[in-house]
């Protein structure tokens, strides 16, 4: 057992360390205030969005509508909560309590996640669609101001990145419902024979993922001004590679809250990064592609011994 | 009758059938028969894809690939190229589209064996890679298929359409080899227990192997018929066969626990997902209330089906 696969977070961070040191080698203007945080900007949803699916996939479910449930808060934020707080808010809490219910009906009738949160992907894309036939919209002027506030020191987009690792290291590593709710991933027998209701405590991870969901809508549109229907779809897949990407894994509750932050840090800035590099566009996918498989596979070469012993 | 309803299949046949005729009696009995027709032109394609991915989703939880739209776009793509629209070219540009998916498969396989990454992250980081390969290669352009192949892709043989007598063909080879072949034995065993499978002497990866270069196969063979079909290849030509194919493989039947497959049920959940769009045009639904309403119906059959699986 060597050190990396001790500690876990630290390869995404050394994943992470290797590209922003060849993007200040690449441009080195972006080694500035204002450099990093035009890098990391677009990070703070996709990060808050992989922390709802780490939620999902924590207790061994997958969700493929978080791309689209964040599209539907956008809309929503840009709209009901720009008109009035009260009414956004209660659609908020509406549609948490919507998650946390799909998470109480997949438990109890013991449906695949996989197949509902694709179902809900439909009905959160409609709804969306309902509040925002074409984009538009406008961001709460609070909220513009939060997403575009400018700390001394740190930009924003880092600060609140390093909010959100803390905030959720300590809900998911640190406190007893966490431990509790990683234990349900990793044995969900033991932990109902210990007394916990199961029921109540996959609606309490969907529901968290549904906060989150709803603070990257947010979030998104703090920085967009506006919003469409399809402004997040993308997030479905970049939330799962930021997830795995940061050391999670898809069964036995193994995540990392600071991991899966890094792991949106890093996705977001190798599309920075391939920018920088004047690829040209036809390719710059493909090379986001080849980025993550890259850092996949040095994971791999790191945990080959561990590996082998299984 | 009993037995007929245990069967998983039953309900997406039963949805269709209902989808459809909610859809003749709203329109007073007129267009069934263009109903019929178009509901077995277009379901092919989702069938088809379905079809592979359910052998991929067979072999137990986390597997699936996420790579079939960019697959399919890349092979009609470069396929259609290939041809550039000349006549006597068919064999040319089939045979571009299955290298393709022969080498998006075996490329999907190499990324799980080799790197050990969960299937659903390795198909869904090569698949970014065959976008831009597909980007790079169409620049835009909109090539058409030979006169000869379109003429196939949009004709119908005995009545039926020519895309699904192709869809059915393909479809009962899979059935065959799933019930009457020691390749399809081994699939299903693999799926149900990996371990004991290679305790029994099951070739596990070989196996998991040919799926995966199979549903990127099936995959191609459906990007090629589909460009021909609708006059050239686009980019987003597959998006909406990444949801299609996982939705038609779970309305089916199949359990996504993996370790039982079930043909016959995708042909019935690809014709209802087709039925229902038309039906909620007919009604004149708007594009959000025609999704919210595909979702739920969606869920409600997923509720329906697992209600007579497991009786509480």
């Amino acid at each position: 057992m060597n050190i990396f696969s001790r500690y876990r977070i630290l390869l995404p961070i050394a994943s992470l360390a290797l590209l922003m040191a060849v993007t200040f080698y690449v441009q080195p203007r972006t080694l500035s205030y204002f450099g990093l945080n035009l890098l990391f900007n677009l990070a703070v949803p996709i990060a808050l969005a992989t922390v709802a699916q780490m939620l999902i996939i924590m207790v061994n479910d997958i969700d493929l509508g978080i791309g689209a449930f964040v599209s539907l808060t956008a809309c929503v934020t840009a709209t009901f909560l720009e008109h009035s707080t009260a009414t956004g808010t209660a659609i908020m809490v509406a549609l948490i309590a919507a998650y946390a219910l799909m998470g109480a009906m997949i438990h109890v009738l013991a449906l695949p996640a996989i197949v509902v949160t694709l179902g809900m992907s439909f009905v959160w894309g409609g709804l969306a669609l309902f509040l925002l036939p074409s984009p538009g919209g406008a961001s709460p002027p609070w909220l513009r101001e939060i997403m575009t506030v400018k700390p001394p020191l740190i930009p924003m987009a880092l600060v609140a990145a390093c909010l959100i690792a803390g905030v959720t290291h300590w809900l998911i590593a640190r406190s007893g419902i966490g431990t509790v709710l990683r234990g349900m991933g990793g044995n969900a027998d033991a932990v109902r024979r210990a007394g916990w209701p199961l029921v109540r405590l996959k609606a309490l991870a969907y529901g968290l993922a549904g906060l989150f969901g709803v603070l990257a809508g947010m979030a998104l549109v703090g920085l967009t001004t506006s919003a469409d229907a399809n402004i997040a779809l993308r997030y479905t897949l970049l939330s799962i590679a930021g997830v795995i990407l940061g050391g999670g894994e898809f069964i036995g509750g193994k995540v990392s809250p600071v991991g899966a932050v890094i792991g949106a840090l890093t996705l977001a800035l190798a599309a920075s990064f391939l920018s920088f590099m004047r690829l040209s566009p036809d390719w710059q996918i493909g090379a986001q592609g080849a980025i993550l498989i890259a850092v996949l596979a040095a994971r791999l070469l790191f945990n080959r011994r561990d590996g082998a012993r299984r | 009758m009993q037995n007929v309803l245990q069967r998983p299949w039953i309900w997406a046949w039963l949805a269709a059938v209902v989808t459809f005729a909610a859809t003749v009696v709203l329109s007073s009995g007129r267009g069934a028969g263009g109903l019929a027709y178009a509901a077995l032109s277009f379901g092919a394609f989702a069938a088809i894809v379905g079809v592979g991915q359910m052998l991929v989703i067979s072999l137990g939880p986390g597997n699936v690939d996420l790579s079939i739209p960019a697959t399919m776009t890349l092979s009609a793509t470069l396929a259609l190229k290939a041809m550039d629209g000349a006549p006597g070219t068919v064999l040319l540009g089939l045979g571009v589209a299955l290298l393709v998916g022969l080498g998006t498969g075996a490329a999907n396989f190499a990324l799980i064996l080799l790197l050990r990454l969960p299937p659903i992250v390795a198909t869904l980081a090569a698949s970014l890679v065959y976008q831009s390969l597909a980007i790079w290669s169409n620049r835009g352009l909109r090539v058409k298929p030979p006169e000869a192949l379109a003429d196939f892709a949009t004709g119908r043989t005995l009545g039926i359409p020519n895309v699904a007598l192709v869809g059915l063909l393909l479809s009962l080879l899979v059935w065959i080899a799933l019930e009457r072949g020691v390749w399809g034995r081994w699939l299903l065993a693999a799926g149900q227990n990996p371990r004991a499978a290679r305790l029994a002497g099951v070739p596990v990866e070989r196996v998991r192997a040919t799926a995966y270069v199979t549903v990127s196969v099936f995959a191609t063979v459906a990007g090629f018929l589909l460009a021909s079909f609708s006059g050239g290849a686009a980019l987003n030509m597959g998006t909406e066969y990444l949801l299609m194919s996982i939705a038609v493989v779970i309305i089916g039947g199949t359990s996504i626990a993996g370790g039982f497959s079930n043909v016959p049920g995708i042909w019935g959940a690809a014709f209802f997902m087709f039925l229902v769009v038309s039906m909620l045009n007919t009604y004149g639904a708007g594009a959000g209330a025609r999704s919210v309403l595909t979702g739920v119906i969606i869920i409600g059959i997923v509720i329906a089906a697992s209600a007579r699986r497991n009786p509480a």
